[in-house]
C-alpha cells in the first residue's frame, strides 16, 4: 500500500464568508469560493478535469455544482457527515494520485440558513432509521451528544464541575481569540472565561459558547499532480498525509468504550501521521484547524490527535499551548466556534487556513514557519464517528 | 379453589395538590392526586404494575386490559401491554372499556378464563381520566394502576363468590367527542344512582353468602368521592375499622383502578382467614368476597407512594395536553416509518437485543437496524435473542439537554451499561436532577415517546431505581 504523501499539490483555494448569509444562496456560495481558487490558482474553470462536491442538506448528486456551469465534466456528489468536505478532497486527490486526472476541484457547501430553524436535526443515533425515517421518534439534540464527553472526562480524571467548566471556557475563549482576527469568520467578538462559564446552558456541562454557531458557507481546493504544481505557483503545498476512520458504533453498543477519547480519531491520526512520517506530533505539527463543534471535542481531540498525553489536556489548556503565542496553535482562524458548522464546507474551510499559514499568508493570525499543518474532522459524534485527519506540508 | 395469586400496583410519582389548583383559580382545595408523568399514559402504567405483578409468576395465558381511557378508540391496547411484558403471542388479550367498572369485570372474566382451564390471567386496570380545568372533577380524578394474576394454586385471595348486576343509569360519560367528563345533577346521580346501587348490590351479596358486617374484615369498594365512600360503609353497619382507606386524598380517584389498587391495600395489611367484601361501581355493581390466606412478599403501596413529587399546575397542563404550546424550534422529526417499527417489534416491545453465539457479547444495535453482524466480533448471524428492559444499569455518563424537545425540560439523556453486558443510549425519564450523577444505578421503564400521525410511540427509558 502506497502513501498518498507528495503525490498530490494544492494549487488554489478559496473560501466564502461564512455566517449568516441571507444575501446568498448555494450557487453564491459555490461561485464565491470557486473562483476564489481558480483564481489563486491562476487557472479557469475549463482547465477541471473532474470535480468533487460534498454537502450533507444542500444538493444531490452532481447537479448540486451545476451553478458553476462545468462543461460535461465528471462530478461527484459526497456526503460524510461532518467530514464531508474532507471528503471531497479525498475524492479529488485520490483521482490525482491515480494518475486518472491530472487537476482536479473539491468543494464543500452548505446552506444551513435557508431552514428557517435554529439548529441543525439531531444525531441519527437513538430512534431513527438510517435513511432519516423515525423508527421510534425520540430524539436527543447534538450537543447532548458531545456532552457525554465532558461529564465523563471530568468524573474520569476528577475535574470538578467548576474546573470542568472553566476548562472548556478556555478553549472558546481562544478560538473567540483567534477568530476576532479574521474576517471571514462569522463571529468577531472577544469573550471572557466568566463571561463564558456563565453563559446559558445548553446540554451541560456545555453553555451557549461551548457550542459552535449555525451557519451558511463554501470552501475550495484545486489539486493538481505534484509534479506539476510549479507550473501553478512558486509556493504549492503539498498532501502528505490523508487517512479518514469509520466506527460501526462500537462506543454507542460496548461498555468498553470510555467516552475520553475517540477512536474513529485515534486510528485516522495514527494513520495519516504513519503516511506523512510524522513521529511526534506535538513538535512536528506547526498548527491544525480541529473539530470543534463543542469544546469537550475539542478538549478530547488534543490528546486523541497526540498533541497533549492522555488526561493532559488540561494542563496544556491552562498553559496556552494551543493559543496563536503557543507552542501549537490550534484552530487559529477562529474553528467551528467562531465560523460555525456549515457541514460540507467545514473540512476545506480548515485546509483553507492551513494553506494561508503554510504559505505564510495568514496575516494578523500568523504562524512562525510552520512546515507541517493538521486539519482534523468528526463526523458523527463520540461512540459512533467518522474520523478525518489530513496533513499537509510546504516542502516536498 | 381460585383466587388471586400475585398483585402489582403502580402510582405515578407525580402529585398535584389541590392547594395548588385552588391558587390557580382562587378557590379551597384539599389532598393531592397521582398525576401520570407526560411520557406515561394507561398503558405505560399497565405495563409498570403487570411487570411488578407477574414477579416470580409463571406467565399468565390471558391478559385483560381495563380501564375507561384507552389510548386508542380503534387498537387494543392489551396486546401493546402484553408484548411489553413479552408474552407469548398464544396469550389471549382483551380490553375492557367505557365503564368504572371495567376493573373489577376483566376481574371477574379472568376467574373465568381460570374456571374454563386457563392456568392463570393477569387483569390491568389503570385509568388517566381528566377533568374539564376549573370543574368539580379536575383535583378528584388521580391517575394509577393496578394488577392481579388470577389463578388456581397458591393463592393470596381466594375468591370465595361474587353477585353482579347492571344498572343502565347515566350519572358520568363522555362520547367520543367530549375530552372531560361529563355528570349529571349531583345529589340526582349520588343518590339514585351511586347509593342506591351499592346499597343493593353490596346488601344482596351479603345475603347471598349469608355474611353480616361482623364476618367481613375489610370492605373495599368504589366511590364517586370520599363522602360517598364513607356514607356507604356507614350506612351498611361497617366501622371505621373495617373500611379500606380509600386513598383519595394521596393519589384521587383513580376511576376503573381505583377499587382493585385498595383492593391490593387491603390483602397487603390483612391477615389470613380475613373476609374481604369487595366491589367496583359503574353501570351497574360487581361485588365480590374474597378470603385472604396470605400476605404478598415484596413491595407495598406505601413504598409505592414513598417517590412523591409535586408539580405546579402550568407542568399538569403541559402534560395532559391541555394547553396549545409554541413548538420547538428545532427540525421536526419525520413520522415513525411502521414497517420498521415492525421489524423492530421485539427491541421496541420488550427491549430485545442480542447476544453474540461466538463472543457472548450481549449487544443492543441502534433501532431501525436488525443486528446481523457482531459489533464485537464480527461473527455473521449467529445471535441468540436476549432481553435489556429487565436488566438494571448504570448511568456512564449524560447530558441535561435543554434543547431536548419534552414536555418536563430539561430533557436527561444518557449513556447507561447494564449489569451482565451490552450499553444503550437513551433517555432517561423520573429522575431528580440534583441527584443524578454518573455511576446511578438506573431501572427500564415503557414509555410514551411521541405520538405522530396519531401512531403512539412507545419505548423503553432509565429511571433512577428509588
Amino acid at each position: 500500500m502506497e502513501s498518498i504523501k507528495d503525490k498530490v499539490a494544492i494549487i488554489g483555494m478559496g473560501c466564502t464568508r461564512f455566517g449568516e448569509r441571507w444575501d446568498a444562496g448555494v450557487e453564491d456560495l459555490l461561485v464565491e469560493a470557486a473562483y476564489e481558487a481558480f483564481e489563486d490558482a491562476g487557472v479557469a474553470p475549463k482547465d477541471m478535469q473532474a470535480a468533487w462536491i460534498g454537502t450533507v442538506f444542500s444538493g444531490m448528486s452532481a447537479m448540486t455544482l451545476s451553478p458553476l456551469g462545468l462543461q460535461f465534466i465528471p462530478i461527484t456528489r459526497v456526503e460524510n457527515m461532518c467530514a464531508t468536505g474532507s471528503e471531497a478532497l479525498r475524492g479529488a486527490a485520490y483521482a490525482v494520485a491515480a494518475g486518472v486526472c491530472d487537476i482536479a476541484l473539491a468543494i464543500g457547501v452548505e446552506k444551513l440558513k435557508d431552514s428557517g430553524l435554529t439548529g441543525v436535526r439531531g444525531p441519527a443515533v437513538v430512534g431513527d432509521n438510517p435513511d432519516g425515517s423515525a423508527c421510534v421518534g425520540s430524539g436527543y439534540s447534538a450537543p447532548a451528544s458531545f456532552a457525554y464527553l465532558g461529564t465523563r472526562y471530568f468524573h474520569h480524571y476528577g475535574i470538578d464541575r467548576d474546573e470542568g467548566k472553566e476548562l472548556l471556557a478556555k478553549i472558546a475563549v481562544k478560538n473567540h481569540q483567534h477568530g476576532s482576527l479574521n474576517p471571514k469568520a462569522h463571529f468577531h467578538n472577544v469573550i471572557t472565561v466568566e463571561q463564558a462559564v456563565k453563559a446559558p446552558i445548553v446540554a451541560w456541562p456545555l453553555g451557549l459558547f461551548d457550542c459552535c454557531g449555525v451557519s451558511d458557507g463554501a470552501a475550495a481546493a484545486i489539486v493538481c499532480r505534484a509534479d506539476m504544481a510549479k507550473n501553478f505557483r512558486s509556493d504549492p503545498i503539498y498532501i502528505k498525509g490523508m487517512a479518514i476512520s469509520a466506527g460501526a458504533r462500537q462506543g454507542s453498543m460496548r461498555p468498553e468504550y470510555d467516552y475520553v477519547h475517540i477512536d474513529e480519531n485515534v486510528f485516522a491520526a495514527r494513520e495519516a501521521y504513519a503516511q506523512a512520517g510524522v513521529k511526534d506530533p506535538r513538535k512536528e505539527i506547526a498548527c491544525a484547524e480541529v473539530h470543534d463543534c463543542f469544546s469537550t471535542n475539542e478538549l478530547i481531540v488534543y490528546e486523541d490527535l497526540g498533541f497533549s498525553r492522555r488526561g493532559g489536556a488540561k494542563d496544556d489548556i491552562n498553559a496556552g499551548a494551543f493559543t496563536l503565542q503557543g507552542d501549537l496553535p490550534i484552530n487559529p482562524d477562529g474553528g467551528l466556534k467562531c465560523f460555525g458548522h456549515p457541514l460540507g464546507a467545514s473540512g476545506l474551510r480548515m485546509l483553507y487556513e492551513m494553506y494561508k499559514q503554510l504559505q505564510g499568508k495568514a496575516g494578523p493570525r500568523q504562524v512562525k514557519n510552520p512546515r507541517l499543518a493538521l486539519t482534523h474532522n468528526l463526523g458523527g459524534n463520540a461512540g459512533a464517528g467518522i474520523g478525518c485527519v489530513v496533513i499537509v506540508g510546504n516542502e516536498k | 379453589m381460585i383466587g388471586i395469586t400475585s398483585v402489582g400496583a403502580y402510582i405515578p410519582r407525580y402529585r398535584l395538590s389541590g392547594e395548588e389548583i385552588g391558587r390557580m383559580w382562587r378557590a379551597r382545595g384539599r389532598g393531592e392526586k397521582a398525576v401520570a408523568g407526560y411520557d406515561e399514559d394507561t398503558v405505560t402504567m399497565s405495563v409498570a404494575a403487570a411487570l411488578e405483578c407477574m414477579k416470580g409468576q409463571a406467565a399468565p395465558e390471558a391478559l385483560y386490559y381495563a380501564t375507561t381511557t384507552a389510548p386508542y378508540r380503534e387498537k387494543q391496547a392489551a396486546s401493546i401491554v402484553a408484548a411489553a411484558c413479552d408474552l407469548d403471542k398464544t396469550c389471549r388479550t382483551a380490553d375492557f372499556t367505557n365503564t368504572l367498572r371495567a376493573g373489577t369485570t376483566a376481574l371477574l372474566a379472568a376467574v373465568d378464563a381460570v374456571k374454563a382451564g386457563a392456568s392463570s390471567a393477569l387483569v390491568t386496570a389503570s385509568d388517566c381520566r381528566v377533568g374539564a380545568p376549573m370543574g368539580r372533577f379536575e383535583s378528584a380524578l388521580g391517575d394509577g394502576a393496578c394488577a392481579l394474576t388470577i389463578g388456581s394454586a397458591d393463592l393470596l385471595a381466594s375468591i370465595e363468590g361474587s353477585y353482579s348486576i347492571f344498572s343502565e343509569f347515566t350519572d358520568v360519560w363522555r362520547t367520543e367527542k367530549d375530552n372531560f367528563l361529563r355528570a349529571g345533577e349531583g345529589r340526582f346521580i349520588e343518590e339514585v344512582g351511586y347509593m342506591a346501587t351499592m346499597r343493593e348490590t353490596l346488601s344482596e351479596a351479603m345475603k347471598k353468602f349469608s355474611l353480616t358486617p361482623a364476618d367481613v374484615a375489610k370492605v373495599v369498594f368504589y366511590a364517586p368521592d370520599g363522602r360517598g365512600h364513607a356514607a356507604i360503609a356507614k350506612g351498611l353497619g361497617f366501622d371505621k375499622a373495617q373500611v379500606q382507606d380509600p386513598l383519595y386524598d394521596a393519589i384521587g380517584n383513580t376511576g376503573a383502578a381505583a377499587a382493585l389498587i385498595m383492593l391490593v391495600c387491603a390483602i397487603e395489611k390483612a391477615s389470613p382467614g380475613d373476609r374481604i367484601l369487595f366491589a367496583g361501581y359503574g353501570d351497574g355493581c360487581d361485588a365480590l368476597i374474597l378470603r385472604v390466606e396470605k400476605r404478598p412478599s415484596g413491595r407495598t403501596m406505601k413504598d409505592r407512594l414513598a417517590p412523591k413529587v409535586n408539580i405546579d399546575y402550568g407542568s399538569y397542563l403541559l402534560w395532559r395536553e391541555l394547553i396549545e404550546v409554541e413548538p420547538p424550534s428545532l427540525p421536526e422529526r419525520p413520522a415513525p416509518s411502521l414497517s420498521s417499527r415492525w421489524r423492530m417489534r421485539k427491541t421496541i416491545a420488550s427491549l430485545y437485543g442480542f447476544k453474540c453465539r461466538k463472543c457472548e457479547t450481549p449487544q443492543l444495535h441502534p433501532l431501525g437496524q436488525t443486528a446481523r453482524v457482531c459489533v464485537s466480533c464480527q461473527a455473521k448471524d449467529d445471535f441468540e435473542s436476549y432481553k435489556f428492559s429487565d436488566k438494571t444499569a448504570k448511568l456512564f455518563t449524560y447530558a441535561v439537554d435543554i434543547l431536548q424537545p419534552t414536555k418536563n425540560p430539561p430533557g436527561l439523556n444518557g449513556v447507561i451499561d447494564f449489569d451482565g453486558g451490552g450499553r444503550m443510549i437513551c433517555e432517561l425519564t423520573d429522575y431528580d436532577l440534583k441527584k443524578v450523577q454518573v455511576g446511578m444505578p438506573v431501572q427500564m421503564t415503557f414509555r410514551k415517546m411521541s405520538q405522530e400521525k396519531g401512531v403512539i410511540n412507545y419505548f423503553w427509558k432509565a429511571k433512577p431505581i428509588e
